[in-house]
């Protein structure tokens, strides 16, 4: 298989050594990455679930606004950076991949190489205190 | 192919007596095709010398890793630079935010070096590399972004019989934490994919990068990791510190080579020869 673009490669090893939670897709918006932090909040441990394919993971993760309705499909904070390229920010509720739910402020960005081409996205996230989860 | 090392240290040129054996000169490698192409990888003060065994003029190549100026300060004394029917190509990283030419042009201009791109009487063009593969002449060439403070990518080269990755400003150390274990999480792993000559960064022993780490270069280890990693069959040690003098490199190839379990193993020499395809051979 061929070799990562060095910027998922940095930015993997940066999320490893991280206290924040990080998340990590390719172009494509499959899973290649998330770190320990991100394996609390998320229900597993990475080296349990490996990397999967941006269908695999909708079929697991289940996003709610903050008022705890459903997010349509093409509304999750890194689904909406991802195409238009730009920084989200958002309080969300998350289904992980241990059928909890729990509110979430996620920060999603796009990584963008030279000539604005797509390399793929980072989610930051983290527990909001005090809050209760949509469901 | 034929490939030559005509510069093989790093950072600043360190001539002297105690650097014979290697050579002073920093970063610069000739590769010539079957069919007279020519590629110079790095214009560091190496590529002074190639000049002068050019006796015609004719189309040279010159690929660029980076613009740290230890790549780039030979190129005002390449002297087919002066002579106006010598066709000179220049390929580099490219940046996001200005072309090569303006690069360049920091320091082939006044107050740094007396003569500007312009004023040079060879016919320039300049290049960004693709990210990706193109040819020149009868080579394909493969040009990736490899680990290293600024743009900074690596080449690898083929003729189609065998082929050369040249990486010689590189920190895949910064991406894990002992040794690479995982191809492509990996920096500089496609370019070094099964390649008959791998020649990489391997500036620094163990101690030294324990300062370093971040400034952007390799332990000789990290050289030995990859070429083992990536299946190149042999590996020369390049970028040479400048503070190592030959018996330091020496001894620093022989703890490669004790390392390096089915690559062969060689310490980058100035003026030395690999003949690679057919009956591959050096000197």
């Amino acid at each position: 298989m061929a070799q990562r673009e060095i910027e998922l490669i940095l930015f993997r090893q940066l999320a490893s050594s991280l206290a924040l939670p990080i998340l990590l897709v390719d172009h494509d918006s499959d899973l290649l990455f998330f770190n320990e932090p991100a394996e609390v909040l998320l229900g597993q441990r990475f080296d349990d679930v490996g990397e999967m394919t941006l269908d695999e993971r909708r079929a697991v993760f289940a996003f709610l606004d903050q008022h705890g309705n459903p997010l349509p499909p093409d509304q999750p904070p890194l689904v909406v950076a991802m195409r238009e390229r730009r920084p989200v920010h958002r309080l969300v509720s998350l289904r992980g991949f241990d059928g909890v739910y729990r509110a979430l402020e996620v920060t999603a960005f796009p990584l963008l190489g030279g000539g604005g081409h797509l390399i793929g996205g980072v989610v930051m996230f983290w527990e909001r205190a005090g809050q209760q989860a949509g469901r | 192919m034929r490939v030559c090392l005509w510069g093989t240290r790093g950072s600043i040129a360190s001539p002297g007596p105690d650097t014979i054996a290697y050579g002073g000169n920093t970063s610069c490698v000739e590769v010539e095709a079957a069919d007279g192409t020519i590629l110079i990888l790095d214009a560091g003060t190496g590529i002074r010398r190639v000049g002068d065994t050019y006796g015609q003029p004719r189309r040279v190549d010159i690929l660029l890793t980076h613009l740290h100026m230890d790549h780039i300060q030979g190129l005002g004394f390449f002297a087919p630079f002066y002579v106006a029917d010598f066709e000179i190509h220049i390929w580099g990283p490219p940046s996001t935010t200005e072309d090569l030419r303006r690069r360049l042009a920091r320091y082939f201009s006044p107050p740094l070096f007396p003569v500007r791109l312009r004023d040079v009487a060879a016919q320039l063009t300049l290049h960004d590399a693709p990210i990706g593969s193109f040819r020149i002449g009868g080579l394909e060439v493969m040009a990736q972004s490899v680990i290293h403070p600024g743009p900074t990518v690596g080449y690898r080269i083929t003729d189609g019989r065998s082929s050369l990755a040249y990486v010689p400003d590189h920190e895949p150390a910064l991406a894990y934490d002992d040794r690479p274990t995982d191809g492509r999480w990996t920096s500089g792993t496609d370019l070094a994919r099964d390649v008959d000559l791998l020649i990489h960064d391997a500036q620094y022993t163990p101690e030294e990068y324990a300062m370093r780490v971040g400034w952007g270069h390799s332990r000789v280890s990290d050289a030995v990791a990859l070429a083992q990693l990536a299946g190149a069959r042999r590996l020369v040690t390049f970028h040479h510190d400048p503070s190592h003098d030959d018996t330091e490199l020496d001894a620093m190839l022989e703890d490669a080579r004790a390392a390096a379990d089915g690559v062969e193993v060689l310490a980058g020499r100035e003026g030395q020869t690999f003949k690679l395809g057919g009956d591959s051979e050096h000197d």
